[in-house]
């Protein structure tokens, strides 16, 4: 179905409520006092609008806009996925510190334009729809990352986000200009045509217009040697928005890179396997990015003594897994993947959470402030940042075993067997250093200076479900996989 | 009891939340509670045993039921003579180290929920037919583990605790890369272990060897063999008494259980093949060189840890020889190990108790002060030399007749280090319990009521397998000899002609 601009608006309306919600609270702003309400409201839309993805038909899928916007089970994944990263992100900052000193309406409009933004990633079935959600990601994260106006990490984060940005959005579309050129097309759909028709493909140009595109892809995601600017932004940023970077932003690079990579550039076959262009080798490319980034980022991580700098290292690092499931070439590694993002989105959100719990108490992001904080009345943020950094590793009776169990299960039935290896000796390398804050909570003996965590309900109550949800879908996870099964879908205009 | 085995793997986790529930003003009753529940599980396995039939090699007491369907993932329990032995020493070597661990006067009740999920991780790797479970139970396991050392620990304790970590962890990633390889070649797709034991012919003997080597390297971590084995005197050394007991009594053996109920079962091809060199060499080395570093140990923890390596040498020597009175002896082997090793660490942490420090040498004549102790000693280290009347005698030396018939050079080092291990257990006991005595211990007092009770039923059981091995080779037997037989049944590809 090829939707016109109007009939495509009934299945637009997450991103409808979206909209809304940004232009109510830029209202709201204005007429009410007590700006801590702006919060509630734009959890309230977060929620409206997760609600209303949940409620999409999965039917065959549509075109939706005259072809820029596709949807399909896969959209629908990605943008609930976001949808959750943004109602955690949101619920985070209301309840921190930090936030409280920013202007609230300006901070959840453009949360929630942040939001929009990724939805539309998400779903974009077209060059320019792609370059533009991008860049639309790409400047709220700028302003949102460089929100605290008086702290110079803040800023220099922004700063040096927004330069890596400029560069790599460029460099992305200079990609997709050759591409324009090779295909004359700008849609996936005709991009795939032309590229799959017998004859004449200039096979070395597709390839470098890919390494091009690839560049904005990978930035997104933050895939070596795209990664340079994560973790000096995940430190500078206020916490809710790193959670929100690292979560929301990530999986919306993934929805972009998997529509770009499988049905724009390959071709399924009869078997349920996908077949790469024949002579443009981007699994090859992918596979190799996917082990560097997967090593850098756990080696890097390794030295860290700031908490949101490791974190940082370890997203790189959980990224170049995730990866692994797309450079497989199959369905089974698609659905590991979109497996992995949730369970990486829960683990993640909860071990951010626990670190903003902490700064809230004490202000401090450090290594060093958690030292025996599970013997100085801490006990329930460290036991819950244990199971997270647990669940991180891969540990079973976590969901974050049954994560890295599936995608090293396509890994070997793909016969990636080099992969596989890389990627059990980085799970192996990555225990060392999320044992650290382990460690330093349980077996180091408080000095005096760590300041004490207070407990408040509001906070506690969000890093309750998300430690519950860490174990609970680690035992039984078959609600997540069949939604992950049911999101395999590509809408490719054949119905 | 219907499923008796799922009882018996989850009344730990029951107790263990009984505990974490306890208010912080009733902490004491907390040990209690951990002895309730280990005394429960010690009752199920008394049950079982005597249930047991011992003329099937079928899996029995079966509970199954899918629990990812989608996956061919069940929940699927069950013991057969290779496992049963482990079921009796989980349980026993766990009720034992409850009381074992009664000196822990520091966050009891962390203390004693992270021991009983120790137990059910340990007893859950032993009753999963599934290997997928199985999996699961046996990375679970690493989580009180590291805790336990962590927390409770001696000085290093931080050191030791994250080496046995990553240690284990690196061994258990490549099970299950090649338990996930097992899954799906020539599309099998199961985890039930009976299941791939049944279509085992269907492995070519190229990707039998890859797997071969990667679960024998994970499981060789475990044992330790020779030269994964460096974690273990750290970690021996820095654990509490009662975790270094459950860790030479039971987790050591997860290892060489794995290779029989995965290497042998489900890839006997290669088992064939490689034994010899995996198993019989390096469970040589083992017993050799576990014997002369205990030789050179000052500390006297660390020469305990070094002869269980060494002892560990003779389970795998004698699964290597291919003979029903090799295999039947190692794993009678590895019970009678479990027993001894745990009375052995017991009387170290007595001692440690009262003098707080293991230096062999700055004791001396303890005898005069502590009589009961240094005759309980002396007992436990007559056992550890494997002298007749002893378990430990029947089980070597059965190892050594199956052994001799398969590799008769290497039996020969392995039956010559009895006098190193003579030689070392005896030296020991000059330096500490005898000769002019230290005036520096005039005080300390004789084992405790406490301490004799852990030990005595431990004497108990080995000197009854000393004359009635019958006890326990009765259960292992048909199962053993049926496994030995599926191994022997395939052939030998050319390589493995070396002996």
């Amino acid at each position: 179905m090829d939707l016109g601009n109007y009939a495509s608006l009934t299945r637009f309306a997450p991103e409808l409520v979206l909209a809304g919600g940004i232009l109510l609270l830029i209202i709201l702003d204005l007429l009410i006092a007590d700006k801590r309400r702006l919060g509630d409201v734009a959890l309230m839309t977060a929620v409206v609008a997760l609600l209303l993805v949940g409620l999409e038909p999965v039917g065959p899928g549509a075109w939706l806009f005259h072809r820029m916007i596709v949807f399909d089970s896969f959209a629908i994944y990605f943008r609930a996925l976001i949808a959750l990263a943004a109602i955690v992100a949101i619920w985070m900052s209301i309840g921190s510190v930090e936030v409280h000193g920013c202007d609230q309406g300006e901070y959840y409009a453009i949360l929630l334009a942040s939001t929009f933004a990724m939805f539309l990633m998400a779903e974009s079935a077209n060059l320019l729809m792609a370059y533009l959600a991008l860049e639309f990601v790409s400047l709220t994260s700028y302003i949102l990352t460089g929100f605290l106006r008086h702290n110079r990490r803040s800023l220099e984060a922004a700063l040096k986000y927004l330069i890596y940005g400029g560069v790599a959005s460029g460099t992305m579309i200079y990609g997709m200009s050759w591409i324009f050129g090779i295909t004359g097309s700008l849609d996936f759909h005709q991009i795939n045509l032309a590229l799959t028709t017998p004859g004449q493909i200039p096979v070395l140009a597709v390839f470098i217009a890919l390494v091009l595109i690839l560049a904005g892809m990978g930035y997104k995601v933050a895939s070596v040697p795209f990664h340079m600017w994560a973790p000096d932004v995940y430190q500078g940023a206020p916490i809710p928005v790193t959670t929100f970077l690292a979560i929301g932003s990530k999986a919306a690079g993934f929805a972009l890179l998997t529509r770009f990579f499988y049905p724009a550039l390959s071709s399924l076959t009869s078997a349920g396997n996908w077949q790469a262009l024949s002579g443009v080798d981007w699994p090859e490319l992918l596979l190799f990015i996917c082990m560097i980034t997967m090593t850098l980022g756990n080696l890097a991580a390794l030295g860290q003594t700031n908490m949101k700098r490791l974190l940082a290292y370890s997203s790189i690092a959980q990224a170049g897994y995730a990866l692994m499931g797309i450079v497989v070439l199959s369905n089974d590694g698609i659905r590991a993947m979109l497996f992995y993002l949730f369970a990486y989105y829960v683990m993640d959100a909860g071990a951010f959470l626990v670190v903003m719990i902490v700064a809230n108490s004490t202000g401090r992001e450090d290594i060093d402030a958690y030292r025996g904080l599970a013997w100085r009345g801490g006990i329930v943020p460290a036991v819950a940042l244990t199971i997270f950094l647990f669940s991180l590793t891969g540990i079973p009776l976590t969901i974050g075993f049954i994560g890295k169990f599936y995608l090293f299960a396509a890994v070997i039935r793909g016969k990636f067997y080099w992969l596989a290896i890389v990627g059990v000796l980085n799970s192996v390398v990555s225990l060392y250093y999320y044992m650290r804050p382990i460690k330093t909570m349980f077996l180091d003996a408080p000095q005096g200076d760590e300041g004490t965590v207070t407990p408040d309900a509001w906070n506690y109550g969000l890093m309750g479900v998300l430690a519950c949800a860490t174990i609970v879908l680690g035992l039984y996870w078959a609600p997540v996989l069949a939604f992950a099964t049911r999101s395999l879908h590509f809408f490719t205009g054949i119905v | 009891m219907s499923h008796a085995l799922t009882l018996i793997t989850f009344v730990p986790v029951i107790g263990m939340v009984i505990i974490l529930a306890l208010p912080q003003a009733m902490k004491d009753s907390a040990k209690w509670l951990a002895v309730a529940a280990t005394a429960a599980q010690l009752a199920i396995a008394i049950w079982l045993y005597q249930h047991f039939d011992t003329t099937t090699t079928a899996a029995q007491f079966v509970d199954k039921f899918a629990w990812m369907p989608s996956y061919h993932i069940s929940y699927f329990m069950g013991v057969d003579g290779i496992s049963i032995s482990m079921v009796l020493l989980t349980a026993l070597i766990c009720f034992i180290a409850v009381f074992a661990s009664f000196g822990i006067n520091r966050a009891e009740k962390a203390y004693y929920a992270l021991l009983l999920m120790l137990d059910a991780g340990m007893m859950g790797v032993f009753v999963s037919l599934d290997f997928f479970l199985f999996y699961i139970f046996w990375e679970v396991m690493l989580l009180p583990m590291y805790f336990l050392i962590g927390v409770w620990g001696g000085p290093r304790r931080e050191y030791a605790a994250i080496k046995f970590f990553l240690y284990t962890l690196l061994g258990s990633v490549l099970i299950l890369l090649a338990m996930l390889g097992l899954y799906f070649y020539g599309g099998q797709n199961t985890f039930d272990m009976t299941a791939l034991a049944a279509n085992a012919s269907h492995y070519s003997i190229g990707f039998q060897r890859v797997a071969w080597i990667a679960l024998f390297i994970g499981f060789a971590i475990k044992i330790p063999a020779f030269p994964f084995h460096t974690w273990l005197p750290d970690a021996h050394v820095e654990a509490p008494t009662a975790i270094s007991v459950i860790l030479a009594g039971v987790l050591l053996k997860m290892g060489t259980y794995g290779i029989l109920r995965v290497n042998f079962a489900i890839l006997p091809g290669a088992t064939h093949e490689l034994a010899w060199l995996f198993l019989g060499i390096i469970g040589t080395i083992n017993i050799v060189y576990g014997a002369m570093c205990a030789m050179a140990q000052t500390d006297y923890k660390k020469l305990i840890a070094y002869s269980s390596i060494s002892h560990m040498g003779y389970v795998m020597l004698g699964i290597a020889s291919f003979t029903a009175a090799g295999i039947d002896g190692a794993v009678l082997q590895m019970f009678n190990h479990g027993t001894i090793t745990a009375m052995l660490f017991i009387l170290v942490g007595v001692i440690y108790d009262r003098a707080h420090h293991r230096e062999i040498a700055g004791f001396g004549g303890l005898a005069q002060q502590m009589p009961i102790y240094a005759a309980v000693t002396g007992f436990a280290f007559f056992a550890g030399m494997g002298l007749p009347g002893m378990s430990a005698f029947i089980s070597e030396v059965l190892v050594l007749i199956g052994a001799w018939q398969t590799y008769p050079l290497l039996t020969v080092f392995a039956a010559a280090t009895a006098i190193l291990t003579a030689g070392y257990l005896l030296w020991t006991y000059q330096r500490i319990y005898l000769g002019p005595f230290n005036e520096k211990y005039k005080d300390l007092p004789d084992l405790s009521f406490r301490e004799a009770f852990t030990l005595i039923p431990l004497a108990i059981i080995v000197l009854i397998l000393g004359v009635y091995p019958q006890a326990i080779l009765g259960l292992l037997n048909t199962s053993l000899a049926h496994l030995n037989q599926v191994v022997l049944s395939t052939p030998v590809s050319a390589i493995a002609l070396w002996h």
